[in-house]
């Protein structure tokens, strides 16, 4: 068991800063204290750092409106930062009151409404960014992009004769044709339905894998951030929260807002004791020589739903259950404590229960992570699972 | 290592910015160019004409101003309803003769009011073949409400102004596609409702913009409400020019009628709001038409059949059968191919030029947010709610000082004096073209502009196109059909005008309108038709250019 060592800093930037600035020199995009707004005293962005290795790719994921597409458009050179700078390989391309314009970035970019030019065939959409090419190189490039992308057949065809995936693949090699030094993608899979986003998630990344190019990727959909991403940059109201691996994120959340944005998170309430923590589902052992100091003994506890299981009647905690949903092949519970905290459960899909019935767990967490208790703050707005963490098209 | 890369970023950063201000910079040109006129009319309130006021307010100011609001509220209210409706019934439905129809509504654009104004005065005279008829059949003491009144003359304007409304509404029917009237009835709207609640507030701007060309064109003719005697502000401004010529007073009204003009105009850009109409490619359906049987077929026919035939078929016929017999009696002016010829020059030239300037002025205030450009532009369009006259005087009076300047100073370097450079050329005619119909092009370029995705913008920026390319591989080609529209607009509008050519020509150019105009003061119907014919034949030429470019579309 290992506990995080971002615990209890609520404050993200700590670790974020900690990365010093000479690492960002050799990243393909560094940005630092980058800072934006519309309106006089409502920012957009606040003091955002990232640094982007080459051949990564990198997610920006968070709630709409957390400024995640306005980071992008700084980046691609359509907005200017009201504050910080930003890099694009060692070379100073932004900061206020100085911008390169998109023209001269080389930095792909794929909208997420595509923005195929309507009057021009798929060639002619490819080619539109090779026009400084010599012609021979400009055939080669596009046979090698209609490859890639797999749409040879379709030519010549316009883009109101295209399904939504084959836009996309068209979008794709379009930006990919001049060889960009970055691609930017803005929601990419938003207009397609839950099957072909999933298919062409798929497609995406083998196409990006042979591209072999530098990738931002923004989404507010998790599971496709956790499935693309390398790294996973966690936005939450204008401000990078996170900066880490998928795997990272998910296990060592650096605030409560990632623990609860990202895989299914509830918290329990826990007491803090020399070398352990009370909680309703039993106590759970930690190092205290692991933590940071800490404010009190009220706790909260992050609980993920793989890591509840069902037992005996001798053993556990007595739950009852709220509500059942499938979730792939397995089967995914809302318990209720006696307490009347609700928390889920994965289970597999063999195991039959009803809601109502009673039932005793048990937990067994892999990675503690721990949150000073929130007296105030608002406990989950949902007491039921959601049925799918991309549910809002299939639905 | 930071490396210190700042100058390079300067220089192409530099650059960026450049590019936008070299656009603002072309339309704030522009638009004090097109201004200049308009200053020099406003100028006019500061030499004292204390006594042409008075007589006007003691004789017939109120008059004036209250019959011109209701010929603008009549002709507003009229082409708004007739257009939309009419374009409607062409893309939501299909009946007999719908497709003819479809094309065929726009032909009362080539007519212009004071052709169709004199052909209906000579077709329902006393002693016309109207009125001829019905009294050999009804008996000889029937007498026709007259046509010279109020009812008569927002009648005429309706009739040939409406297509500024047809075209765009249908346009903006069109390029809605179906999804949002299909969203509406799949929430429980009737089609009418989801026609009244969706279709139509989603074409408000076209609908708005269509109706303020109309109601522009109606507060600028002088010819129909002086045929029908119909006394108005820009009449009167007419007659105290030529009647009294106390040009001063003439300008006095004219600043006046600006008054009226930066009213629709601000009618115009409210209602627009601060809403951008965006729409992005159709990728959903396009409109799927209603099939109507029975009398619903019928009735649709019908009242296409209503507008388009007083509106365009009856007249062009009296104007041929007029036409004819003065060819049969070798009546023809043998001036006529001179006539003709000059016309389609001066229109061609004003035409290419006025649309140059439009996807300027446009394009500038796409790029640049700062608030001068859209100013300038919505300056640039007030020249069109003037009246030629006004226009001509504008033009005029800077021209003329301009003219006198230049041969003074040849006269003190050279010892010699020169010709009048502009007002003794078609320049200034021209000029006065550009100011009047800027607006015209201008407004369609804007509008189709705005229907082009900023997205796509920025995809072709982030592809290393510059501005310049943008514009040449991306928004002229999918601009075509607005600029062509754009194109025929300002040809057919400056075939038609009269007033300001009657003003500026310089000597010995004449043109067909002039030709009509001079025939129509003497009540010579039929001398008249031949002149009036070739314009309106001329006008139909684009419009049928138009019609094969969207059936290919």
């Amino acid at each position: 068991m290992t506990v995080s060592p971002g615990l209890l800093s609520l404050e993200a930037s700590a670790t974020l800063t900690s990365s010093s600035w000479e690492d960002g020199v050799d990243s393909v995009l560094s940005m630092q204290q980058i800072g934006k707004s519309f309106q006089p005293g409502v920012p957009v962005l606040r003091d955002i750092a990232l640094h982007v290795q080459s051949g990564q790719t990198v997610c920006l994921l968070g709630p709409s409106g957390c400024g995640k597409t306005t980071l992008l458009r700084l980046i691609a050179g359509f907005e200017m930062p009201d504050q910080g700078e930003i890099y694009l390989i060692k070379r100073l391309v932004s900061r206020p009151g100085l911008v390169v314009p998109p023209e001269q970035r080389h930095v792909g970019m794929v909208f997420q409404d595509y923005a195929l030019f309507p009057h021009m065939t798929v060639s002619q959409n490819i080619q539109f960014g090779l026009f400084r090419w010599p012609l021979a190189w400009r055939r080669t490039r596009l046979a090698e992009m209609l490859r890639l992308v797999d749409l040879e057949a379709m030519a010549r065809r316009y883009p109101h004769e295209l399904s939504g995936g084959q836009q996309q693949r068209v979008a794709l090699a379009r930006a990919l044709a001049p060889a960009p030094q970055l691609l930017l993608l803005d929601e990419p899979f938003s207009n397609l339905d839950v099957h072909l986003r999933q298919q062409l998630r798929a497609e995406v990344q083998s196409i990006l894998a042979q591209a072999g190019i530098t990738t931002i990727l923004v989404t507010h959909d998790q599971e496709e951030a956790l499935s693309l991403a390398d790294m996973l940059a966690v936005m939450d109201q204008g401000a990078l929260v996170q900066y880490a691996t998928p795997d990272e994120v998910v296990r060592r959340p650096c605030t409560r807002f990632v623990a609860q944005f990202i895989g299914l998170g509830h918290f329990l309430r826990g007491e803090l004791h020399d070398t352990w923590i009370r909680t309703e589902l039993g106590s759970i052992p930690y190092a205290p020589a692991l933590v940071s100091p800490m404010p009190g003994p009220q706790v909260d506890v992050l609980i993920r739903p793989e890591h509840v299981q069902l037992c005996s009647d001798h053993c556990g905690t007595p739950v009852q259950v709220v509500h059942t949903a499938f979730r792939g092949s397995r089967k995914l519970y809302t318990l209720r404590l006696a307490s009347g905290t609700t928390f889920c459960a994965l289970f597999a899909a063999e195991v039959v229960l009803r809601t109502g019935e009673a039932v005793r767990v048990t937990w067994q967490p892999s990675d503690l992570v721990v949150f000073a208790s929130a007296d105030s703050c608002v406990p989950p707005a949902h007491d039921r699972c959601p049925r799918s963490s991309t549910g809002r098209a299939a639905l | 290592m930071v490396s210190h890369p700042g100058q390079v970023v300067s220089a192409s950063g530099v650059q960026g910015g450049r590019w936008v201000s070299i656009w603002s910079l072309l339309a704030l040109t522009i638009a004090a160019g097109v201004s200049v006129p308009l200053l020099a009319v406003l100028s006019s309130f500061l030499t004292p004409a204390g006594d042409v006021w008075r007589h006007l307010w003691q004789t017939q100011l109120l008059e004036l101003i209250l019959n011109t609001l209701g010929l603008l509220i009549g002709v507003g209210v009229g082409t708004v309803l007739v257009g939309t409706g009419l374009a409607w019934l062409v893309v939501y439905y299909r009946f007999p003769g719908q497709t003819l129809f479809e094309w065929g509504l726009i032909l009362p654009l080539a007519i212009p009011a004071y052709v169709l104004g004199f052909v209906c005065l000579g077709l329902f005279d006393f002693t016309g073949p109207l009125q001829t008829l019905l009294r050999g059949l009804l008996g000889a003491h029937l007498r026709l409400p007259t046509l010279r009144s109020y009812w008569g003359v927002t009648l005429m304007m309706t009739l040939v102004f409406y297509p500024y409304v047809y075209l765009l509404a249908r346009a903006a029917f069109l390029g809605q596609g179906a999804t949002a009237l299909e969203t509406a009835r799949s929430l429980g709207r009737t089609p009418l409702r989801a026609f009244l609640v969706v279709t139509l507030p989603m074409a408000r701007p076209a609908l708005v913009a269509g109706g303020a060309l109309a109601m522009m064109e109606a507060l600028a003719d002088v010819g129909t409400v002086a045929t029908f005697g119909y006394r108005t502000l820009t009449e009167a401004i007419y007659r105290v020019w030529y009647g009294m010529f106390d040009r001063p007073a003439a300008t006095q009204l004219a600043s006046g009628l600006l008054g009226f003009a930066l009213l629709l105009l601000l009618v115009e850009r409210l209602s627009r709001g601060r809403a951008r109409y965006i729409e992005t490619y159709r990728r959903g359906t396009g409109v799927t038409p209603t099939r109507l049987h029975g009398w619903r077929a019928g009735l649709a026919t019908g009242a296409c059949l209503a507008v388009l035939g007083p509106g365009f078929l009856v007249p062009v016929g009296q104007l041929g059968v007029w036409t004819w017999r003065t060819v049969q009696a070798g009546q023809l002016a043998p001036t006529f191919g001179t006539l003709l010829g000059n016309t389609v020059y001066l229109a061609t030239l004003a035409t290419a030029g006025t649309c140059l300037l439009a996807l300027v002025m446009a394009y500038a205030s796409r790029l640049s947010v700062s608030p001068s450009v859209r100013w300038a532009s919505q300056c640039a369009t007030m020249g069109y709610a003037l009246p030629g006259s006004v226009v001509a005087v504008g033009v005029l009076l800077p021209l003329a000082w301009l003219d006198h300047t230049i041969v003074a100073w040849l006269a003190a370097r050279l010892g010699q004096s020169g010709s009048l450079l502009f007002t003794g050329s078609a320049a200034g005619l021209l000029f006065a073209y550009l100011v009047r119909f800027l607006a015209v092009s201008l407004q369609t370029v804007d509008a189709s502009l705005t229907r082009i995705s900023p997205s796509l913008d920025d995809a072709a920026r982030s592809l290393g196109a510059g501005t310049g390319r943008v514009l040449r591989r991306i928004h002229l080609p999918l601009l075509r059909s607005g600029v062509l529209t754009a194109l025929i607009l300002v040809f057919v509008e400056v075939m038609k005008e009269m007033p300001a050519t009657l003003l500026l020509r310089p000597f010995g150019l004449n043109t067909l309108a002039i030709e009509v105009w001079q025939r129509t003061a003497d009540a010579m119907w039929q001398e008249a038709a031949a002149p009036a014919l070739a314009i309106v034949g001329a006008g139909i030429l684009p419009v049928l250019l138009a019609v094969r470019l969207s059936v290919r579309r």
